[in-house]
């Protein structure tokens, strides 16, 4: 008996323990949480009243501090095409390398070593890196070439890690058939593993064009200028971006409205959330889709 | 003139090759006709938004030249000059003897042309009751000496020291012509706690807030949301406030010239904007953006 | 005929193979591209630049101080205060998220730390002026909002994302029997998360730390437009309340406004090798932590 009622007591003071610390870890989400929905709040409230049709399609007028941001959601735009063109087909080959071609030796830890490395180089390190070969080696000038080069280079790690990892979702008994039934080994891949693949691919790569959208630091001396008075023509012209333009017009212009500022900070916002949202969206698709 | 020139073709087409990619060209669309020219400006974050409305006034009336204008720092535009990566360079204190030394050994000649003069407000905050300071107190504050507001007449807080980064031409005229008052053999330096911050607009932002902080602008950066304070040469006064008059009849004691540079002596659409900036079109703007025109 | 064609396709398939190879071995030869072009350019500045002087504590380039000291330590202060708030948060959401929140919950909330972790620097920088820094001003009482503490915040939220979503898959790599097997002998979930789960992912937690620490150390932009950019030598805990200078701010700041091959220029690349260096280190231990449990797991599956 009162062994027993020293067992429930002791229950129910284990009990209360973990009550307690449910709690603690709940509030250290919410913590994390809330913060995230105030600021995305708070940037899409006071932004979305600043957002016109005429603020996304003209020009900066009046020292910037009127007139709209087309310029600089051009730019954006063309940095993220030229990122996503240098760095998927590489990032992509790269991966079909790992999961598919490497063998397992000390060279193709080398590989991975210098993936993880890649990843955890400091955005400025990259527009250093950027600057010293784009721009001035290889002459490039400040231009949406070489800033695309640089942030192209700094997503790769993502690109490449992420279709890694959904090459080698795809169970092994779908390439053993392929081979036995006599495909060569790219065909395999190709028409097997890449398309079984595909949407975990095209996560990692949104995701990662998502972190080059924002990115500053490397466009800093590689693509970016203060302000252009036309839309870029070449790929060899430098271009207004929306990060770079954010923090010029919250730093460096006087008299700057605020609904300027959070306007396009809330444009900015919503190109990295629909980006969120696409890969979002693909990732949910596939899994209902799985055939495995 | 930064051209595209062949040997950056095939540049671009070996690096194409290297990576195994083909860099496609977003091409230009109809309704964004390509100008016949591009002037690549950089330089002086003073000058930046004054740089920008000539670019805005200069491309309406001549559609045909389109104007890239950046900032950056005095130094980040002579340096990108040195470097051919920039027509003009904008520049609020005077090239130093070092850079055109540099310059000369890449074979670049930069010429100077005085575009705007320039008047260096000391700024406090709204509340702040200090009215007005001697150049000495000035120097006392940023070199550390005096570190409370009590000690120049003020409240009994901490001096918060804002400056703009060493990269501009403001920080190091103020470290000469302030700091050092025009001695080129004292060595004085910033205390180290100054905060040096990445714009114009930072000293101005902390400033609407900090009634601890001091820190300088050109005037063109003043607002309303801050005080200017009057300055003297000595403690016998006069104590004036920056405008136009005080700049050009020499009572304000901190003024300067603002420069642009050209590599080589300007030319063609080069030579025709400095021009036109020099022009009574040009000089109404800088008056507008609360600069000091030349020769007027 | 058909020969050819099949030569044809053979040799398609072979030099498919080798543009795989080629872009497989890319990641390396760009660590090592970036890295020797760091050395290229920074090196000079130890031939022009004494030791003693690049220890010193006085970082004034224009006037020929290169003390790298403070700005050193103005990013481990301000990373340091970084990881203080991120580790246990990031640990605990990413405990809640694998362990505590019922399916639901826990659908809403990775794509909410996804979102965080796509928050551009620069905005966060902008919210750290514009909002931040006037409200710690007036509620610390501190003489400016601009310090290495606001710097530390927004540091802190910016390693978050990558601390809960490592630590969040390593929790969940955990099998289902241990949880089982504890649960059998009587435990209770808040002391399966204590004495099993966060045990069994101990060096995958020791990863996630780690990649968001080296996340925060490459921090610039939102730590240049907040921690006021002096640098002074940071002595005291104190220190963490008042401006401090970080290198990623230094080269941002500072970097265009030398002209190529100055001293300046020069020591600005040495403050990108030691980055690089710091990061490289950082790295490296959390890729031997992964390696090691790899080897370990193959060890108990052969």
């Amino acid at each position: 008996m009162t062994a027993t009622h020293a067992a429930t007591l002791r229950s129910r003071r284990r009990h209360r323990t973990q009550q307690v610390g449910f709690g603690l870890l709940a509030a250290a989400t919410l913590l994390t949480v809330v913060p995230i929905i105030f600021i995305v709040g708070l940037v899409l409230l006071r932004g979305l009243t600043a957002i016109s049709g005429e603020f996304l399609l003209t020009f900066p007028t009046d020292g910037m501090r009127a007139g709209g941001i087309l310029p600089a959601i051009v730019g954006t735009f063309w940095l993220t095409i030229g990122t996503a063109v240098a760095a998927v087909p590489v990032g992509i080959a790269a991966a079909i390398y790992l999961a598919e071609y490497a063998p397992d030796s000390r060279w193709t830890r080398t590989i991975r070593v210098a993936i993880i490395n890649l990843a955890g180089v400091p955005s400025v390190v990259y527009g250093l890196f950027g600057l010293g070969l784009f721009v001035l080696f290889l002459r490039f000038g400040t231009s949406i070439l070489a800033g695309s080069l640089t942030l192209a280079i700094m997503t790769l790690p993502v690109v490449i890690s992420t279709t890694e990892e959904a090459l080698r979702a795809v169970p092994s008994s779908f390439r053993v058939v392929s081979i036995s039934l006599g495909g060569t080994h790219w065909q395999t891949v190709r028409r097997i593993v890449l398309p079984q693949a595909l949407s975990g691919i095209m996560t990692g790569v949104v995701l990662g064009l998502e972190r080059a959208v924002g990115e500053t630091a490397p466009i800093l001396f590689t693509a970016a200028a203060f302000y252009l008075p036309t839309l870029p023509t070449s790929p060899l012209d430098p271009t207004m971006a929306l990060p770079y333009h954010l923090f010029v017009i919250s730093t460096q212009v006087p008299g700057m409205p605020i609904g300027i500022q959070y306007g396009t900070a809330a444009v900015l916002l919503m190109f990295v959330l629909a980006m969120n949202l696409i890969a979002t969206v693909i990732r949910s698709r596939s899994r209902a889709k799985r055939q495995w | 003139m930064p051209t595209h020139s062949a040997k950056r073709q095939t540049s671009l087409l070996a690096l194409g090759l290297l990576l195994g990619f083909c860099a496609c060209a977003p091409s230009p669309s109809p309704t964004n006709p390509v100008p016949a020219v591009t002037i690549v400006n950089k330089g002086s974050d003073t000058m930046v938004n004054l740089a920008l409305a000539w670019a805005e006034a200069y491309h309406a009336a001549r559609p045909s030249v389109n104007l890239s204008v950046t900032g950056g720092g005095s130094g980040t535009g002579i340096a990108a000059l040195v470097n051919r990566t920039v027509d003009l360079a904008n520049a609020s204190r005077a090239i130093k003897p070092e850079e055109r030394a540099e310059a000369e050994s890449r074979g670049v000649d930069s010429i100077e042309h005085v575009v705007a003069r320039d008047a260096i407000a000391v700024i406090v905050h709204r509340d702040n009751p200090v009215q007005q300071l001697t150049l000495q107190q000035i120097s006392d504050i940023y070199s550390g000496k005096i570190n409370r507001w009590s000690e120049v007449g003020g409240l009994d807080k901490p001096i918060v020291r804002l400056s703009r980064e060493t990269n501009s031409g403001t920080h190091v005229y103020f470290l000469e012509q302030v700091l050092r008052l025009g001695n080129p053999d004292d060595r004085t330096l910033f205390a180290a706690d100054t905060l040096l911050l990445p714009s114009s607009e930072g000293i101005t932002t902390e400033l609407g807030y900090n009634e601890n902080a001091i820190g300088y602008d050109g005037l063109g950066y003043v607002t309303d949301a801050v005080r200017v304070l009057a300055i003297a040469r000595s403690s016998q006064g006069p104590y004036t406030r920056p405008s136009a008059e005080t700049v050009n009849n020499d009572t304000y004691p901190i003024s300067r010239d603002l420069y642009m540079y050209s590599a080589g002596q300007a030319e063609g659409e080069i030579l025709a904007y400095l021009q036109w900036i020099l022009s009574p079109e040009g000089q109404a703007i800088v008056a507008d953006l609360g600069f000091v025109p030349v020769g007027g | 005929m058909r020969t050819r064609r099949w030569s044809r396709s053979a040799y398609l398939e072979f030099a498919i193979t080798q543009t795989i190879r080629v872009a497989g071995y890319s990641a390396v030869v760009f660590v090592f591209a970036i890295f020797a072009f760091l050395l290229a350019e920074g090196a000079p500045a130890l031939r022009e630049v004494p030791l003693r002087d690049l220890l010193g504590s006085r970082w004034y380039p224009i006037e020929g101080f290169y003390g790298l000291i403070p700005i050193l330590l103005g990013t481990l202060l301000v990373t340091l205060g970084a990881a203080l708030i991120a580790v246990p948060l990031g640990i605990a959401t990413a405990v809640f998220i694998a362990e505590v929140a019922p399916r639901g919950l826990r659908e809403t909330l990775k794509p909410l730390v996804e979102i965080l972790a796509g928050l551009p620097s620069v905005l966060l920088g902008f919210l750290g002026i514009t909002l931040l820094a006037p409200q710690l001003y007036a509620f610390l009482g501190l003489s400016t909002g601009l310090t290495a503490f606001t710097g530390a915040l927004l540091l802190g939220w910016i390693a978050i994302p990558t601390i809960v979503s490592v630590a969040e898959d390593s929790l969940d790599a955990v099998p289902r029997t241990y949880r089982e097997a504890a649960l059998a002998l009587g435990a209770t979930r808040w002391q399966i998360i204590w004495r099993v789960t966060l045990p069994a992912a101990r060096s995958g937690v020791l990863v996630a730390v780690m990649l968001g620490i080296g996340r925060g150390l490459g921090e610039t932009m939102a730590v240049m437009m907040v921690t006021g950019n002096a640098a002074v030598l940071p002595t005291t805990l104190g220190s963490l309340f008042r401006p401090v200078r970080t290198m990623t701010a230094t080269i941002a700041a500072e970097m265009g406004e030398v002209a190529n091959g100055s001293v300046h220029y020069h020591t600005l690349f040495l403050i990108g090798i030691v980055l690089f260096l710091i990061s490289w280190l950082v790295n490296l231990a959390a890729a031997s932590v992964v390696f090691r449990i790899r080897t370990r797991a193959e060890r108990v599956l052969s």
